[in-house]
C-alpha cells in the first residue's frame, strides 16, 4: 500500500517519537503506576502500526530492520531466564529480588527483576503484534 | 544434585552438543564425540561394584516437586546398578560398531546420535530412580526416543509403520502404567519405591491391590514385548542395526523386567502374579521360538527370537516370585529361578548384542539379509561365521558357553515348579516344563538356521548385491569382545555372580538379614536337567536336517499373524471413524465452529445453571448507577445493534470499534485505568489490523436464508443471556471471602511495588504471565505459518 499523506506522514514523524517515549515511560513506571510491559508493548507496536499507516510496509522493514520473531524468542528468553536464575539462588522458580541503589543523577533508584520479567513481556508483545500485523499486511 | 544425577542427565547433556560438533566437524564421524561418554559412564558405574556387591545401595536425593512427594531420588542398588552397566557398557559397544556402520556422508548422523544419547539418559533414568513418577517420566521418553530411532529412515514407509506401532504399543502400556501408580499412590501415599515396599505388607488385602497390580503388569508386557504385544517389536526392526541390538534386544525391552523385578517386592505376595507373570512368559517363550522357525529375514529370526527370550527371563521371574511365599527363603533351591532370570538377562545381552552385529556386518557387507539367498558366506567371511557360531550356540543353550549355564538353570527352575505345593500347581504345573522343553527345541532350530543357513550351504552370488567379503576390523571389535564374554562368562560364570547377580537378586526378593551367595557350577551330575538339554539337541538336530519336510506346519497359520492384522484392522477403523466424525462437523467456515462452540456453551452452562440451582439474584450490595454508565451501556447496545444493519464492511468495524473504546470508558469510570490503558491500545491496534486485512476478508453475504440468520440471532440472544445471568450469578454467590485483600496488603510489602495489577502479572502470578506470553509467542508464528503456506499453495492455484 502506498500512500502519499503529506499531513499525516508529517505528524507521524513527530508523534511517533512522543508514543515511544510514552511507552517507555509506562513500562517503567509500571510497578507503581499503571502501566507496565503488556501496555508498554502495546503502545510501541500501535507507534510502529502508526508508521505503517503513514508510509508503507517496505519502508517500515527498512526504518526498522527488526525481526520480529526474533524478538518473540528474546522476549521469551528474557521471561524465563529471569525465572531459572531465582534458582541459582536457590529459591523457588520465579522468585523475584529487589532492591535499592542509589544512583549518581537519579538519586534513590529502586530496583526489581521483576522488570527484567516485565522486559520479556514487552518483547513478547512487540514481537506478536507486530508479526501478526507484518505478516497479514505483507500477504497481498 | 549430586554425580549420580550428572551421571543420568549427561546424555541429555552431550545431546545438545552433537549437532554442534556435527556442524563443526563435518570430516569426522560423528560417533566418535559421543563414544567417550558411555565410555566414561561405564567406568562410573563400575565404581559402584564394590558397594552392591556387599548388598548395600547408594540414595542421592534432589529436590524436584517436594509439594506433590515427587522427588529425583537416584539410587543404585544391585538390580539398577547391573542395568546401568548393561545400558551403558552394551551402549559403548553399539556406539563403537555404528561409527563403521553408518556412512558418515549419506546418513544424518546429527539426528541419530542425538536420539540414541536421549534413549541412553532416559533409560539410565528408568533403572536408577526410586521414584515412581520421575521413572514414569523416563520410561515414556524412552518409548519416544525409540519411537525416533525406529523412524530414522523415516522416508520409508515401513520405518514410519514400525515406528508408529511401537509407539502406539508402548505408550499404551506406559499410560496405564502411570494409573499402576496413581493407585499405588493412593495406598500407602508415596511414589518411592523403597518407602512403598517397606509397607507393601499393609497394601496386601487393599482393594485397589489387583487393579494396580494389573495396571503395572501391562506396562511391562507391552514393554517388555510379552505375548500378545509383541507384534510391534519385530516390525521395530526397520530400525538401523545398531539400534536393534541395543534397543531390542540389550536395553529398552528389558525395561519391562526391570519393572517386574523391581515391583516384585510389592507384588509378588499375590498368587495372581505368580499365574500372570510365569503364564505369559512362557506363552512368550514358546509362540516366539516358534514363530522365529518361520521367518526368512536375518533380523525378524532375532527378532522372535528375542522376544520369545524375554518371555523366559520373564517366566523364571514369575516362578521365582513364588519363592517368596515360603518361610524361609533357601537360595540353592526355590530362588534358583531369579538367579536364573538375572544370569540370562546377563547373557541374553551378550550374545543377542552380537548376534545382532553379526546379522548387520551380513547386511552390511552383502546387501541382503533374506536367508534364501544368503548361504555359502564361511569362506569370505571367517571371523564373522566364528561369531556367529558362538552367539547362536549359546543362545541354543550349547556347552561351553554361557547360554548353556543359564539355560540349565532355566530348566532347573520349570522342574522345581512341579515340587511347589502351592496356587493348586499339581494340575496344571506340569505344563511349565513341557512347554518350556518344547520351546528349547524350537529355540535350537532358529538357532541352526540363523547360522548354517547363512554361513554354510550354496553360495549364490547372483543373489547378492554386493561381493561379499569380511568386514572391516571397527566394525568386528564390538561383537568380538561380545563373544568374548560370552566364553568368559561361559568357563567363569562365578566372577559375575556374586558381583552381579547375587546383589540384583537381593534387590528383587529382599529378605532382612539374608545375604545371597551364589555359586554356579558347570556340572551338577546326571539330573533331569541335563536329560533335557540332551533332549533338546538330539530333537532339534533331527528337527532341522528334516525341515523342509514339516515346514508346511506353517501354512496352518496365515502369513500375516491373526493379531497384526488385529492390530492393522483397528487401526484402520479408527482412523476411518475418526476421518468420518471429523468431515461431519468440519465444513470450513469459522462461522459454522462459532455456532458449535457456542451452543455446545449455552447448553453446558445454561444446563449447570439449573441442575445446580446457580442462578440467585441479591440485590443487597449493590452500588446504585450513575446516569454516566446508563448513557455508556445505551451508546455499546445501539452501536451493536446498529452493526447488524450495516452494509458497509467499514461501517461495522468502526462501529465495533466504537463499541471497545465505550467499554475502556467503563473501565475509567470503575477506576481501572490500567486495564483502561489496554483496552484502548488494544481497540486501536485491532482496529488497524481489521484495515489491514481489510482487503483480504471475503464478501459479506447479504443474501443469507432465512433459517439461518434465526439460528444466529437465537445464538447471540442466548449467549447474552447466559453471560449476564452468570455474571448475575457470581455477584450473588460469594462462597469465599475475595482474594483482594492478601493484594492490598502484601502487594507492596512483598512485591515492593504500588501497582497491583502489574505486581501480580509479573510476580505474584508470574508463572502465569510467562505461559501466556507464551502462547502468545506460539500464535504468532501460528499465523506466520499459516499464511507463508497459504502464499505458496496459493501460487500453485494459480498456475492451474
Amino acid at each position: 500500500m502506498k500512500t502519499n499523506d503529506i499531513i499525516l506522514q508529517t505528524a507521524t514523524k513527530v508523534v511517533l517519537f512522543l508514543i515511544v517515549l510514552f511507552s517507555i515511560h509506562i513500562f517503567f513506571a509500571g510497578h507503581y503506576t499503571p502501566g507496565g510491559g503488556f501496555v508498554g508493548g502495546l503502545l510501541t507496536s500501535g507507534a510502529i502500526v502508526l508508521l505503517l499507516l503513514a508510509f508503507d510496509m517496505k519502508t517500515v522493514s527498512k526504518i526498522l530492520p527488526v525481526n520480529y520473531i526474533h524478538m518473540i524468542a528474546v522476549g521469551l528468553l528474557f521471561a524465563i531466564g529471569t525465572g531459572t536464575g531465582a534458582l541459582l539462588f536457590n529459591v523457588p522458580f520465579l522468585t523475584h529480588a529487589f532492591g535499592h541503589i542509589d544512583l549518581p543523577v537519579l538519586g534513590d533508584t529502586s530496583l526489581h527483576t521483576a522488570t527484567l520479567f516485565d522486559l520479556g513481556v514487552f518483547l513478547v508483545v512487540v514481537g506478536v503484534t507486530m508479526t501478526i500485523i507484518q505478516t497479514i499486511g505483507e500477504d497481498e | 544434585m549430586s554425580l549420580l544425577h550428572l551421571a543420568i542427565i549427561s546424555p541429555f547433556l552431550l545431546a545438545i552438543l552433537v549437532p554442534i560438533a556435527y556442524k563443526l566437524f563435518r570430516q569426522i564421524h560423528t560417533g566418535w564425540f559421543v563414544l567417550p561418554l558411555p565410555i566414561l559412564l561405564f567406568s562410573y558405574f563400575i565404581s559402584y561394584l564394590s558397594i552392591t556387591s556387599n548388598q548395600q545401595s547408594v540414595t542421592k536425593s534432589f529436590s524436584w516437586i517436594p509439594a506433590l512427594g515427587i522427588d529425583f531420588t537416584a539410587k543404585v542398588d544391585g538390580l539398577g546398578l547391573l542395568f546401568a552397566l548393561l545400558i551403558t557398557g552394551i551402549g559403548s559397544l553399539v556406539v563403537l560398531y555404528s561409527i563403521y556402520y553408518l556412512d558418515k556422508n549419506k546418513e544424518k548422523l546429527n539426528t541419530f546420535y542425538v536420539y540414541l544419547l536421549l534413549f541412553m539418559g532416559a533409560m539410565l533414568g528408568v533403572v536408577l530412580s526410586d521414584n515412581l513418577i520421575v521413572l514414569y517420566t523416563f520410561w515414556e521418553f524412552t518409548s519416544f526416543s525409540s519411537f525416533l530411532l525406529i523412524g530414522y529412515w523415516y522416508h520409508r514407509e515401513k520405518s514410519r509403520y514400525g515406528a508408529q506401532k511401537s509407539m502406539i504399543i508402548t505408550v499404551f502400556g506406559g499410560l496405564s502404567m502411570l494409573g499402576g501408580i496413581i493407585l499405588l499412590y493412593l495406598m500407602t501415599g508415596t511414589f518411592s519405591i523403597s518407602e512403598i515396599i517397606a509397607g507393601s505388607d499393609e497394601i496386601f488385602s487393599h482393594s485397589l491391590f489387583v487393579p494396580a497390580l494389573l495396571c503395572f503388569l501391562l506396562g511391562a508386557f507391552t514393554k517388555s514385548a510379552q505375548f500378545p504385544f509383541h507384534i510391534w517389536l519385530p516390525d521395530a526392526m526397520e530400525a538401523p542395526t545398531p539400534v536393534s541390538a541395543y534397543l531390542h534386544s540389550a536395553t529398552m525391552v528389558k525395561a519391562g523386567i526391570y519393572l517386574v523385578a523391581r515391583m516384585s517386592p510389592v507384588f509378588a505376595e499375590h498368587s495372581l502374579w505368580f499365574w500372570l507373570i510365569a503364564g505369559f512368559g512362557i506363552t512368550t517363550l514358546f509362540w516366539g521360538s516358534f514363530s522365529a522357525v518361520k521367518q526368512t529375514d536375518l533380523k525378524a529370526i532375532l527378532a522372535f527370537s528375542t522376544v520369545s527370550q524375554l518371555g523366559m527371563i520373564m517366566s523364571l521371574l514369575g516362578i521365582g516370585a513364588a519363592a517368596l511365599h515360603f518361610e524361609t527363603v533357601d537360595d540353592s533351591y526355590f530362588t534358583v529361578a531369579t538367579t536364573a532370570a538375572v544370569f540370562h538377562l546377563i547373557n541374553h545381552a551378550t550374545f543377542k548384542g552380537s548376534l545382532f552385529m553379526v546379522a548387520g556386518i551380513v547386511d552390511h557387507e552383502t546387501g541382503t539379509r533374506d536367508i534364501r539367498k544368503l548361504g555359502g558366506l564361511m569362506n569370505f567371511m571367517p571371523i564373522t561365521f566364528t561369531l556367529a557360531i558362538i552367539g547362536t550356540f549359546s543362545m541354543a543353550g550349547l556347552p561351553p558357553f554361557n547360554g548353556f549355564l543359564s539355560k540349565e538353570m532355566f530348566f532347573t527352575g520349570m522342574v522345581r515348579v512341579l515340587e511347589m505345593d502351592i496356587f493348586n500347581l499339581d494340575t496344571w504345573g506340569f505344563l511349565f516344563p513341557v512347554i518350556a522343553w518344547v520351546a528349547s527345541v524350537f529355540t535350537f532350530i532358529y538357532s541352526m538356521i540363523l547360522v548354517f543357513k547363512t554361513f554354510t550351504g550354496k553360495y549364490q552370488p547372483e543373489q547378492l548385491e554386493k561381493k561379499p567379503h569380511e568386514a572391516p576390523i571397527g566394525m568386528l571389535i564390538s561383537p568380538i569382545i561380545l563373544a568374548s564374554l560370552v566364553i568368559i562368562i561361559g568357563f567363569f560364570p562365578n566372577i559375575i555372580s556374586n558381583t552381579l547377580i547375587s546383589p540384583a537378586q537381593a534387590a528383587i526378593m529382599p529378605v532382612e538379614g539374608y545375604v545371597y551367595d551364589t555359586h554356579i557350577y558347570f556340572w551338577h551330575g546326571f539330573t533331569p536337567e541335563l536329560f533335557m538339554t540332551l533332549g533338546v539337541i538330539t530333537l532339534g538336530i533331527l528337527l532341522f536336517v528334516t525341515l523342509p519336510k514339516w515346514r508346511r506346519v506353517y501354512d496352518f497359520f496365515p502369513e500375516k499373524l491373526a493379531l497384526n492384522r488385529f492390530y492393522d484392522s483397528m487401526l484402520e477403523v479408527s482412523q476411518r471413524a475418526s476421518f468420518n466424525l471429523t468431515r461431519l462437523y468440519m465444513n470450513g467456515f469459522i462461522r459454522t465452529y462459532l455456532v458449535y462452540i457456542f451452543s455446545f456453551f449455552i447448553v453446558a452452562l445454561a444446563a449447570t445453571l439449573v441442575l445446580k440451582d446457580a442462578f440467585k439474584f441479591d440485590t443487597s450490595d449493590v452500588a446504585t448507577i450513575h446516569y454516566a454508565e446508563v448513557l455508556l451501556a445505551l451508546v455499546i447496545a445501539a452501536a451493536s445493534i446498529s452493526i447488524l444493519f450495516v452494509k458497509s464492511r467499514m461501517t461495522s468495524i468502526i462501529l465495533l470499534g466504537a463499541v471497545g473504546y465505550t467499554v475502556s470508558l467503563f473501565f475509567v469510570i470503575f477506576r481501572a485505568p490500567d486495564l483502561a490503558l489496554t483496552q484502548l491500545v488494544i481497540e486501536t491496534i485491532s482496529v488497524s489490523l481489521f484495515l489491514l486485512a481489510f482487503y483480504h476478508l471475503p464478501k459479506l453475504r447479504h443474501e443469507e436464508r432465512m433459517g439461518f440468520k434465526m439460528t444466529n440471532a437465537l445464538i447471540s440472544v442466548g449467549v447474552g443471556a447466559i453471560v449476564t445471568m452468570i455474571a448475575l450469578s457470581a455477584h450473588s454467590n460469594k462462597m469465599f471471602p475475595s482474594i483482594a485483600q492478601y493484594y492490598v496488603e502484601n502487594t507492596y510489602k512483598e512485591a515492593a511495588g504500588k501497582n497491583m495489577v502489574n505486581v501480580i502479572l509479573v510476580d505474584f502470578r508470574g508463572f502465569d504471565t510467562m505461559f501466556e506470553i507464551t502462547v502468545l509467542g506460539i500464535a504468532a508464528l501460528g499465523i506466520f505459518a499459516m499464511i507463508k503456506l497459504r502464499l505458496e499453495g496459493g501460487k500453485k492455484n494459480e498456475n492451474k
